[in-house]
């Protein structure tokens, strides 16, 4: 397999509170032989204070990462945050549908831009590198883990911005996961609400919705529950010892990013993808 | 040399108040051509066709320009005018100064320099006409109606009541289409079998109607009054001749476990089978791609059982071809299908509900059979999961209507009324049971059609509640398997979860997946949905713009039984009208070929949409060919120019709108 390029837009997550889902992105690719080549200089989003209060500010933003992106004569974009990808492929939309919008936008961000620049999410890249490629490089099984695949909010909505999987009911980890030898577990929760918008400002509130989401998934006999949002997997670690305590069970649920799981079937130790950095210990 | 009268209408204020239609008069009176130019308060009135005529009486005109309404108002009342006066129709021309001029313009100068300007090109076209002559084509009295389902079957029996023989094909092993499926009734409960299935012998047994079941259109051939339709009877693998009906065939099968589509999968069937014992005809079909003695040749116990000898395994499909002068289409209507994969790539299925993953979670249809007597549990409504009888169901409106998010816009128009009337049928049969419905808004409109969901609310204690269901997810709570349902009420404002037993999904009537390529055989329009189009939603909503092909039920759009049952009649009405000629008249605004320019290159063959277009080759006295030129049939022309747009010889034009008269037109605005 050569190697295949994909342009990196990291987002303020990735750089900050989530690195360790950086770090996992980067072990994972680097041994699927993926080169990510980050944006030079690059800027936030506007997720999601933007979009609440200013929208052309909100696809300005957004913009200028796509015009620095065409700049650099990338083709795919991979944006691991799903709110990112999901701000990122929303000015697209208003870009490439919109002339007056394009010419509005390439004027404020000082940059031409056109929308040529495909979005894509973490699994769209497993999906482009290639079943068989992966998997000739698959060197442990997975078939300890019974994953929980858990799309969160973000990762198909809205459904005709994003165009990806079925928006309320995706398969599309599931289907990745069990050909690399885990058992995805069916269960009810795949697209619910973890609420780590409001992790700060309604913790009571939060804990009821993740300990529905940890609950559900333990009880259609997860071990481990998959997602390949940094808020999402932030929230459901950190706050998991709130849920135990405030709904006096024990769950110990690890709560891994996608590419956590693929570098484990690869090879790659729990250290180097920084699985050793979340709350809630993998002892499976 | 052209004696032209131009008559300008007032349209009472509607062209009056923006146009001043003296100085209108005045401008047009030193046209070239023109005799006379006057103006008349309502010119379609009795005193201004009189008006018309005695002017043309009086000064020997030898054409007429109205200046009035769109031609699609008035142009045959005027052309019927002129007719009266010695004048040919085809010598009269419309210019519409209110659709096109006062209607749209407010300032009264510019519009009464438009109006001039109208009238002018209409003045210069009508220099150019020239009179023409209706075409006749014959008619064959014989009706073909494809579908028979309650429309059809309506359609088929009007058509032959009057006389005249019908072919009616059917898809399905039986007529009864949808109907024959049902339990009862909106909004009077009474049984859907008994009132369908006497109409059903009748077709069978009218001497005018030939019934053709299992078999399907192959190709459409012809025009209005001379279809040439090729049908294709699949094989039965049973001579219809000599089966007697007996089963013993269908009760001696081994092949038990067949999901019988009539039942929606719920319950079994044979492989050699009726679809349901009150089909008609009451005889069998082998299902070839289930049955034994297709696969390894053994079995063939129906064959040793069958005292008439009547199974022949070596059965083939047939192809008949049949003369019939119109078509009726009643092909009905599928459900939205709920799952994941949707034939219309536009279309997005309803995952969160669990259609398919969840044994319990239904459609509507399914739920019909489930209450139906005749149904797999024999109208007890048991969960296809673990029969047991469910204590609470939730039934879910708008699966796939009103839900621009899943692709659908339209509103499927009978599910708030069927809905309510399950609700009904369930508390009937379990007296202790909750039913609860989730709704958008109640579309109740339609004679004791209100009065009948109130009764279910009142009376049978349905629960609505107004707001959409987000998700169902099956759990076990006390060891029993329920399907949980969260919704909103937006009444209360609140979240609604309610623990089901069953639940049953009210989902969009849709157009049959056979329906579109049906439509392309027919040249009948679609929608977007794959609806079939009629020809005006108001005054032609039976016809379609193909000539001679009608429509009635479901395949034009979603309807109940008596709107379908009086579009039916009203389509057959229509034949009957088209029947009661000997020959057909038709506007000679068709295309014509002058067969001396013709390189017969096929341009105008591949562009017209009618395939109205045909190449001939022209022979000389003694049977040498000559050369080969393109021919239109004028029973098939729809008079659209598509051709001579495409033709570069330029050798084929449109009467009435022919090249010359359509830049005289356009030069006339330009000088």
């Amino acid at each position: 397999m050569g190697t295949t390029e994909f342009g990196y837009y990291p987002g303020c997550a990735l750089h900050g509170s989530s690195n360790d889902y950086e770090q996992s992105v980067r072990a994972c690719l680097d041994r699927l032989d993926v080169r990510l080549t980050e944006l030079e200089d690059w800027i936030c989003c506007g997720a999601t204070a933007a979009h609440s209060i200013n929208q052309k500010l909100a696809t300005a933003l957004p913009a200028r990462n796509l015009a620095i992106a065409e700049k650099a004569g990338c083709g795919s974009l991979l944006a691991p945050c799903p709110m990112c990808s999901m701000e990122l492929l929303k000015a697209k939309q208003a870009i490439t549908s919109d002339p007056a919008v394009r010419d509005e936008m390439s004027e404020i961000v000082e940059l031409p831009v056109i929308g040529s620049t495909d979005v894509v999410n973490l699994i769209q890249v497993f999906q482009a590198i290639g079943l068989d490629a992966i998997k000739s490089k698959v060197t442990d099984s997975l078939d300890r883990f019974r994953p929980a695949c858990y799309y969160g909010c973000l990762l198909t909505r809205p459904p005709k911005t994003l165009r990806f999987d079925d928006c309320e009911h995706p398969s599309s980890m599931e289907t990745f996961l069990a050909e690399l030898g885990a058992e995805p577990v069916d269960w009810n929760f795949k697209t619910e609400c973890c609420g780590a918008g409001m992790t700060l400002c309604d913790p009571d509130t939060v804990t009821d919705l993740a300990h529905k989401i940890i609950a559900n998934a333990r009880k259609h006999g997860a071990n481990v529950i998959v997602t390949a949002c940094p808020m999402c997997q932030m929230n459901l670690d950190m706050r998991q010892a709130d849920v135990e305590k405030k709904f006096e069970e024990t769950f110990d649920m690890p709560i891994l990013y996608l590419s956590d799981l693929v570098g484990l079937a690869l090879g790659i130790s729990e250290e180097e993808l920084g699985i050793n950095r979340h709350y809630v210990k993998l002892q499976i | 040399m052209a004696k032209i009268g131009v008559f300008t209408c007032w349209c009472g204020e509607n062209i009056a108040r923006h146009i001043d239609v003296e100085r209108v008069s005045k401008a047009i009176e030193s046209l070239p051509g023109v005799h006379c130019s006057m103006n008349y308060k309502y010119m379609c009135s009795e005193p201004g066709q009189s008006l018309i005529i005695d002017q043309i009486k009086s000064l020997g005109l030898t054409g007429v320009v109205v200046a009035s309404c769109s031609p699609h108002m008035h142009l045959k009342t005027f052309r019927a005018a002129a007719q009266l006066a010695g004048v040919n129709p085809y010598m009269v021309e419309m210019a519409n100064i209110r659709e096109q001029c006062s209607w749209v313009h407010a300032d009264k100068e510019e519009a009464t320099a438009k109006a001039i300007e109208l009238i002018r090109i209409s003045v210069e076209k009508l220099r150019h006409n020239r009179p023409l002559q209706p075409i006749s084509v014959p008619i064959t009295k014989k009706a073909l109606v494809i579908g028979g389902g309650v429309a059809g079957i309506q359609a088929a029996l009007d058509i032959a009541a009057a006389g005249h023989e019908v072919i009616l094909v059917e898809k399905e092993p039986s007529v009864g289409g949808k109907m024959a499926g049902l339990s009862e009734t909106f909004p009077t409960l009474d049984c859907s079998q008994c009132i369908l299935t006497p109409r059903m012998v009748e077709v069978n047994q009218h001497p005018k109607i030939r019934l053709m079941t299992y078999s399907e259109v192959e190709k459409v051939e012809g025009y209005i009054g001379n279809f040439s339709v090729t049908i294709r009877q699949k094989a039965r693998y049973v001579d219809v001749n000599k089966c007697t009906g007996c089963g013993t065939c269908w009760n001696g099968c081994p092949n038990k476990r067949i999901p019988n589509s009539f039942d929606f999968n719920l319950g079994n069937r044979t492989a050699i089978y009726i679809p349901f014992p009150q089909a008609v005809p009451a005889r069998p079909v082998i299902d070839s791609s289930r049955c034994i003695h297709f696969k390894n040749g053994k079995c063939g116990i129906c064959e040793k059982n069958c005292a008439a000898g009547a199974i022949n395994f070596n059965d083939e499909d047939k192809l008949i071809t049949e003369e019939v002068g119109a078509v009726v289409v009643a092909t009905g209507y599928q459900l939205y299908s709920i799952g994941k994969e949707q034939s219309n790539p536009n279309l997005s299925g309803y995952g969160e509900y669990g259609y398919g993953k969840y044994k319990d979670v239904i459609d509507s249809l399914q739920f019909e059979r489930l209450i139906s007597a005749s149904g797999p549990t024999g109208g007890e409504p048991k969960r296809p999961s673990d029969g047991r009888v469910p204590q609470k169901i939730v039934f879910i409106q708008c699966v796939g209507s009103r839900d621009n998010a899943k692709g659908v816009s339209y509103c499927s128009k009978i599910c708030c009324m069927y809905t309510a009337k399950h609700t009904m049928l369930y508390k009937h049969k379990v007296h202790d049971g909750e039913a609860h419905v989730f709704y958008m808004d109640i579309r109740s409109g339609g004679k004791k059609y209100d009065e009948f969901v109130r009764r279910a609310i009142e009376q049978d204690g349905a629960l609505y509640h107004r707001g959409r269901v987000s998700k169902i997810t099956e759990e076990e709570i006390d060891g029993v398997r329920k399907l949980v349902v969260r919704g909103a009420d937006t009444l209360t404002g609140k979240p609604v979860t309610v623990e089901a037993d069953m639940v049953v999904l009210a989902c969009a009537m849709a157009p049959t997946d056979g329906a579109t390529a049906l439509a392309q055989k027919l040249s009948v329009g679609y929608d977007e949905y794959g609806f079939l189009s009629e020809s005006h939603p108001k005054l032609r909503p039976v016809e379609t713009n193909s000539a001679g092909v009608f429509l009635c039920g479901a395949c034009q759009g979603p309807k109940d039984i008596p709107e379908s049952v009086a579009q039916a009649s009203a389509a057959a009405a229509k034949v009957l009208v088209m029947f009661s000629q000997d020959h057909l008249t038709r506007e000679p605004e068709i295309a014509h070929v002058d067969e001396s320019l013709c390189a017969a290159c096929c341009a105008c063959v591949q562009a017209c949409p009618y395939e109205a277009i045909s190449i001939e080759e022209i022979v000389d006295r003694k049977g040498n060919h000559v050369k080969n030129t393109s021919r239109v049939n004028p029973g098939l022309c729809m008079g659209c120019g598509t051709c001579v747009a495409v033709c570069p010889s330029k050798s084929i034009d449109l009467e009435g709108f022919t090249e010359e008269e359509v830049y005289a037109e356009i030069e006339s605005l330009l000088s």
